[in-house]
């Protein structure tokens, strides 16, 4: 017989440890997936490896990958921090987008087009995720619901607009007007995609760990999701805080939108994001909330999604298997994180 | 009286946590129909070794005997098959449903349904034997505190418990209930039930129990075979390992009012509402608010700590009039606040403790400079307050959570009083501590006292209200029904006072 004891301490490993082992678990879990679908498990798992981290070039697409799951991981755990359930990442992403590319579209010098697109783009971001806060804190609509539903309408906003006003007169497609050349991205090496917003992801990491873990605001954040009750006592205005909360949440949704634009498509489509609002949910919590986690995260799921792509082609597992990894992966997460709080320990048969 | 031959024996149990020896070589035995007081510091392993007894723990070593027979008890389920019943500190009830729905949980019916029928026959019975009267369709959440213990004690003798853990049960009750307590609990000895009962105040122990096991750092520091007949003081020196020396009120001399109400009238929310409550605390004295809980005290505090905004009336601080009600204002103005309930409005469980102790003051220079924190004043603040108030933790970085009550409750005093408020406002200010950290928080009001601070303390143990305050004001419904000096206070008039007996004064 086992059972679950609470734990007294958690040794400081564990933080590393756990979301490693539940990297193993995921992909241990999965090669019998991979062995039902007629491919060789190492096999494949080899052709992942290589098609994502084998080469420079592999892993600048890997890391171009990252950078909108680094953005929405960094949304999710700053909300999340503050027990703001923001699960609107994806529609915060897409508003982010739409806003940019209508800033890059306008002409005027290249530097000045990409600040505004992310000053657009992070507003915008941030304008989506204010609704689903407001509701919350002035009507105490659940936020989990709310900011979901939200998704929706953003998608089909989106929609409307690009079989609407904005579709190519030409081809006649659902797709945007492309934005100028000069607010494109600059692409940071030779024959690469990697341009200067996976540079900004990057950095955008350790600013928001400063932020969380240095300033007042930070403070609040991390004290109003732990206990709402002592804040309040404390002087802490718990709505106003959720707000900021909010804003920030969304304003870095919303750049993962405006890096997809300005770097990757240079415009607007139906499929802009494949989830990267939801794997931002996985990827904050692999990292466990911490800023810095979200960089490695982000890349590995990157890599099993830009992998996943390569090994359906090369052995015809189909590509879903992405989908099926990062969702266990968040299981195995799930499941790990509880043996931060309990152990296992093995009694002797009831009398 | 206790029967030869005892009922539960544990012998030679350990128990540790990581470093932490909570349980070291403690031999306890209960016969039955006796009444066994468990005593000792706070952190002195009380709790843990009923856990042990009860199967939440497994002992590093040490073995259990019920009547002479060696069992293994490794869950709770385990210690309810062995007739061991344990009433925790925070209940485990289900809010939503029934008194009888909650007796009856974990308990096998006929053909998978529940057993009412059976299920009422049997709480009619024992609510007859022991006294202990409860509704058997009230919701749990509609029951007081007091009425969810008698539901817990009720659930413990439904599953047949020959041994009743009750871990300071009293801390919760008020005076009068402890009362019901106590007869109900003497009704099951007389039948033949075994009882551990624990507890920090000793003049209930001395009522109530027939013989003592006292821990100190988690070894038994001795036993005491005739408790009706010891001094709390001889107790007292059994479990701290020196004596207690209750603090001196000296005459005090008040000066100007520093915390004034007029008036002041809630309706909105729920529980009890105030009704034109004015009073006046000055610099130097300590104001005692007593009343049975219930009767508008939460309101006060909450509008005294700016949490809620009354519907009529004017509040001023140092002279100063609080017009927006909110935490902040009052705490600029001056107001110091301990809490009623440490874990929940206090500190931040999850969080390291020195996140806590600068949690109200996050915003003011010392702590923080243009939005950005100071690690190392933080830090160094935590640590010079651990120091001086000797919190008992491993640093400023542990978990607050995982401190004792005793040790929370200096943290939460040395935040306040770092800070020399001109008001302090406090709840149940020794809850739950130990005779040794009551002296101490004591001392500390009347240091505080003594500089000219003007201290509100709202209680239901007033015994302490007589030797900490100036003057008490008893509330009833909401309504201050009198005020006295303490000189002239007996715990008599206030009783009445608090039963909405007696007339204004
Ligand atoms: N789950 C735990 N993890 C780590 N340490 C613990 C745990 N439970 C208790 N301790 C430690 O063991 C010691 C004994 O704690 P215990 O709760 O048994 O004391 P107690 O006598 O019940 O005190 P109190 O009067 O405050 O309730 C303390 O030092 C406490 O910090
Ligand atoms: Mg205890």
């Amino acid at each position: 017989m086992f059972r679950l004891e609470v734990r007294t301490s958690t040794p400081a490993w564990f933080n590393l440890a756990l979301p490693l082992l539940a990297i193993v678990a995921t992909l241990v879990l999965c090669s019998g997936l991979i062995a039902l679908a007629g491919a060789g498990v190492l096999e494949s798992y080899g052709v992942m490896f290589t098609a994502s981290l084998g080469d420079s070039y592999a892993i600048t697409e890997t890391l171009v990958r990252a950078a909108p799951m680094i953005f929405t991981g960094l949304a999710v755990a700053v909300a999340f921090r503050a027990k703001f359930w923001n699960i609107g990442a994806e529609g915060q992403l897409l508003a982010g987008a739409v806003a940019s590319c209508f800033v890059g579209a306008i002409p005027m010098p290249g530097p000045l087009a990409m600040l505004l697109m992310a000053i657009a783009g992070a507003a915008a971001g941030a304008a989506v995720a204010l609704v689903p806060a407001t509701l919350r804190v002035k009507f105490k609509v659940d936020d989990v619901v709310s900011s979901l539903l939200l998704n929706s309408v953003i998608y089909y906003a989106l929609m409307a607009l690009i079989e609407g006003p904005w579709k190519d007169s030409f081809s006649g497609y659902p797709i945007s007007p492309p934005i100028e050349d000069s607010a494109n991205f600059p692409v940071l090496i030779e024959g690469t995609r990697l341009h200067l917003g996976v540079v900004v992801a990057l950095i955008a990491a350790p600013l928001i760990w400063f932020l969380i873990v240095r300033t007042t605001l930070g403070f609040r954040i991390r004290v109003t999701g732990e206990n709402p009750e002592a804040a309040r006592y404390g002087g802490i205005n718990v709505e106003r805080v959720l707000i900021s909360t909010a804003l920030l949440s969304g304003a870095l949704a919303g750049l993962a939108g405006v890096g997809e634009v300005g770097g990757v498509h240079f415009q607007v489509m139906s499929d802009i994001s494949p989830g990267y609002g939801y794997s931002g949910i996985v990827v904050a919590m692999l990292a466990r909330l911490n800023p810095f986690g979200v960089v490695p995260a982000a890349i590995f799921l990157a890599a099993v999604m830009t992998g996943a792509e390569a090994m359906s082609r090369a052995t015809g597992v189909p590509a879903f298997l992405s989908d099926v990894i990062q969702g266990t992966a968040l299981l195995a997460m799930l499941v790990a994180l509880l043996f931060t709080a309990y152990r296992v320990r093995r009694v002797g048969a009831a009398r | 009286m206790p029967t030869p031959g005892p009922l539960i024996e544990m012998r030679g149990i350990t128990k540790s946590f990581g470093a932490v020896k909570a349980n070291e070589a403690v031999d306890l035995s209960v016969a039955p129909g006796e009444i066994l007081g468990l005593l000792g510091e706070n952190g002195a392993g009380k709790t843990t070794l009923m856990n042990v007894l009860f199967g939440a723990y497994a002992p590093d070593a040490g073995e259990i005997l019920i009547q002479g027979q060696k069992v293994r008890i490794t869950s709770s389920a385990d210690a309810l098959a062995a007739g061991i019943g344990m009433v925790h500190q925070h209940f485990h009830l289900a809010p939503r449903l029934t008194v009888l729905e909650n007796l009856l949980i974990g308990i096998p019916g006929k053909s998978g349904r529940l057993d009412r029928a059976g299920g009422l026959a049997r709480l009619a019975e024992i609510s007859r034997q022991h006294g202990l009267t409860l509704d058997p369709d009230l919701p749990v959440s509609a029951l007081s505190v007091g009425e969810q213990q008698r539901l817990e004690i009720v659930k413990a003798l439904f599953r047949g418990a020959k041994l009743l853990i009750l871990d300071e049960p009293t801390a919760v009750l008020a005076p009068r209930e402890v009362d019901g307590l106590f007869s109900a609990l003497r009704s099951m000895a007389a039948q033949g039930l075994g009882i551990i009962f624990i507890s920090h105040k000793l003049n209930e122990v001395r009522a109530l129990t027939h013989r003592c096991t006292v821990l100190r750092l988690g070894r038994v520091a001795g036993r005491v075979d005739d408790p009706a007949n010891t001094t709390s003081a001889e107790m007292a020196q059994l479990m701290c390992g020196h004596e207690i020396v209750p603090p001196a009120r000296g005459p005090s001399t008040p000066g100007a009012a520093v915390l004034t109400l007029d008036g002041i009238s809630t309706s909105k929310h729920s529980g009890t509402v105030l009704r034109d409550v004015s009073l006046a605390v000055r610099a130097g004295e300590i104001l005692g608010i007593a009343g049975v809980s219930g009767n508008g005290q939460r309101a006060l505090a909450e509008v005294i700590s700016g949490v809620r905004a009354p519907d009529a009336g004017q509040m001023t601080i140092a002279g100063q009039k609080v017009s927006r009600f909110s935490p902040r204002e009052v705490q600029a103005l001056g107001l110091g606040r301990i809490p009623e309930d440490r874990m929940t409005t206090g500190l931040v469980t999850n969080l390291p403790l020195a996140d806590s102790m600068v949690l109200p003051r996050i915003g003011t220079a010392a702590f923080s400079a243009k939005g950005l924190l100071k690690p190392d004043a933080i830090r160094a603040f935590a640590e010079e307050q651990i120091k001086a108030y000797d919190i008992r933790c491993p640093g400023p970085m542990t978990r607050a959570g995982a401190l004792s009550g005793g040790n929370l409750q200096k943290a939460l005093l040395a935040r306040e009083l770092a800070f020399d408020p001109k008001v302090l406002i406090v709840s149940q200010p020794t809850r739950g501590l130990d005779i040794g950290a009551a002296r101490f928080i004591h001392e500390k009001f009347l240091d505080m006292r003594a500089k000219g601070c003007g201290i509100i303390v709202i209680g239901e143990d007033l015994e302490e209200l007589l030797v900490l305050c100036d003057r008490i004001a008893v509330m009833y419904e909401g309504r201050i029904v009198g005020t006295l000096d303490s000189a002239d206070a007996t715990i008599a008039r206030l009783g009445l006072l608090m039963t909405g007996a007696e007339g204004h004064s």
